[in-house]
């Protein structure tokens, strides 16, 4: 649905897109997965002909992004980044504004949003601005699909948002790609890597790696364990100072660490409890997408 | 708690918008030096208390002290004792770095001296040292972050307000940015800190669950996961705040 082969682009000096190459199914669920500056944005807007490469070339459904811009426009729906409708229409108006751009209208492809927009229906005369996030974003999303567009590019749709309207954004993201629709989405929380079908991860302007969320964790190279204690400060402390390991992060309450060379569990506990430590486990660990994108972000640096 | 110990105290913490309560009598104590989660769903409430701690709004009833001072009648002793950082990049551009710290330095009141001493430590802690010169907008997001921290507390305030510090930044420094907040927390200084990611919930001291205007839940991550039965604070909030 979406290919893009070897797509670069450089503001001034900085190298916001290094030869980025992808493709994307139809029907597919996809996620971009990076931090704030990986180039994100650039891409989506690229992708939407709202920005030209320096190099390469995209298409999206067939359609070539620089030279068929007319065509591509009227079959995507984007949902940028920032909040991007009219303040002051109210969540009605914006609709219907949006609708009647692409030349269709509100009752014609209901059943796309239906579900989304009854959620908004008892503030439908309030105008946009005046929304919460999680409203302002349901509103967004039903602007962005009113034309039934065959591809939808949804840019950190879930930034700044709580967990609980996270988790609701993507059970809706689930349905809509139930009704046929490829998305392409982005977000730099990385838990929500594992709701997408396949997932680039990238970061400083390069994919670091393509795959399912189940191969890229599969990929992960190192025996990883979690430890915990009853002082997590001082055991992050200890395990920096522990010469064996490679890496030693924090995850929520525990500690996930890799080793130089074969992981010698027993004498870590050891060290651990002449360190002060009680209650210490070591126990083995499947790596997530976080442990695995920041094992790239290093190989990378 | 002696009332020196306590960094803030909100008793009944009450705040109007006509007939909307944004907060619903918000009851807290927080301890100095102590790294406090302020959590909550979009619109619970948390902006405008936030705003009314750090002294730049009236709350509408409540017996609220900070830093010791009240609020409806100190609160530009407050704004003094506080440093304040929101997820929206809170220095000057087009400034430099060092520009930056002597302009925040300056506005507290620092002496030149002890804005260089200061200075040159932020530089040296955060790896800046070549770097400042560097006009702010062209560092990455996460040094932003760092640097914005180290700025926020640069005056060293009794308590300092993060309000989603870390929103995008990316996985490594983001947790370089929580070593910050434990160091500045070894150093006594209060941590009122508002997160989504919830394995950053895990790494406060104690949490408050805001919903629907009013606080639903309060204390230590192990023990609100013991009293919901649940294996994460990601857990616990989707429970409370669903």
């Amino acid at each position: 649905m979406i290919e893009v082969e070897g797509i670069s682009k450089t503001y001034g000096k900085v190298l916001a897109l290094d030869d980025i190459h992808f493709n994307t199914k139809k029907g597919e669920l996809f996620g971009l997965i990076g931090p704030d500056g990986a180039g994100k944005t650039s891409l989506f807007r690229i992708l939407t002909s709202l920005l030209l490469p320096d190099k390469g070339r995209a298409s999206v459904a067939g359609f070539d992004v620089v030279k068929d811009y007319k065509k591509i426009r009227s079959i995507i729906g984007y949902m940028p980044g920032r909040f991007s409708l009219y303040p002051d229409l109210s969540v009605e108006e914006n609709l219907q504004f949006f609708a009647k751009v692409f030349k269709t209208s509100i009752e014609e492809n209901y059943h796309l949003i239906k579900d989304i927009y009854q959620m908004l229906e008892p503030f439908k005369k309030r105008p946009a601005g005046k929304l919460s996030g999680g409203m302002k974003q349901k509103l967004a999303l039903s602007c962005a699909l009113i034309h039934k567009p065959e591809v939808l590019f949804l840019d950190e749709p879930t930034t700044g948002v709580d967990a609980v309207s996270r988790k609701e954004f993507w059970e809706m993201l689930a349905k809509l790609k139930e009704q046929g629709i490829s998305i392409l989405v982005s977000t730099p929380y990385m838990d929500e890597a594992a709701m997408c079908e396949r997932i680039a991860l990238i970061q400083n302007g390069r994919i670091m790696d393509i795959n399912t969320p189940f191969g890229i964790t599969q990929a992960f190279p190192d025996e990883l364990f979690s430890v915990s204690s009853d002082n997590i400060i001082h055991l992050v402390k200890d395990l920096r100072e522990y010469q064996e390991l490679k890496t030693a992060y924090t995850f929520g309450s525990n500690i996930h660490i890799t080793f130089k060379n074969l992981p010698d569990i027993t004498t870590l506990q050891t060290y651990l409890e002449k360190s002060g430590h009680s209650n210490i486990k070591i126990i083995p660990e499947n790596a997530g997408i976080e442990d695995c994108f920041m094992n790239l972000m290093q190989n990378q640096a | 708690m002696n009332d020196k110990q306590i960094a803030i105290k909100s008793e009944n913490l009450v705040k109007k918008f006509g007939n909307f309560v944004a907060n619903d009598h918000l009851t807290f104590e927080v301890a100095q030096g102590e790294i406090f989660g302020f959590l909550g769903a979009n619109g619970a409430g948390k902006t405008t208390a936030i705003k009314i701690l750090c002294g730049i709004s009236k709350p509408t009833s409540g017996n609220i002290r900070v830093a010791g001072f009240d609020v409806y009648t100190e609160n530009e002793k407050i704004k003094k004792n506080i440093g304040y950082m929101s997820q929206r990049f809170s220095l000057y551009e087009e400034l430099s770095i060092w520009e930056n710290l002597r302009f925040y330095g300056g506005i507290y009141g620092l002496s030149a001296k002890t804005i260089r001493e200061r200075s040159e430590a932020v530089l040296k802690r955060l790896g800046l040292e070549d770097q400042r010169n560097a006009h702010v907008r062209s560092l990455p997001l996460g040094w932003k972050q760092k640097l914005a921290f180290s700025v926020a507390i640069l005056h060293r305030p009794g308590i300092v307000f993060l309000d989603e510090p870390t929103g995008g930044v990316d996985p490594i420094t983001r947790r370089q940015f929580w070593d910050l907040i434990y160091e500045a927390a070894a150093d006594g200084i209060t941590v009122f800190v508002t997160t989504h990611y919830m394995d950053e919930a895990e790494y406060c001291q104690r949490v408050s669950i805001m919903v629907d205007g009013r606080i639903v839940a309060l204390d230590k991550p192990t023990a609100l996961k013991n009293t919901y039965s649940c294996k994460s604070m990601e857990e616990v909030f989707l429970k409370l705040a669903r």
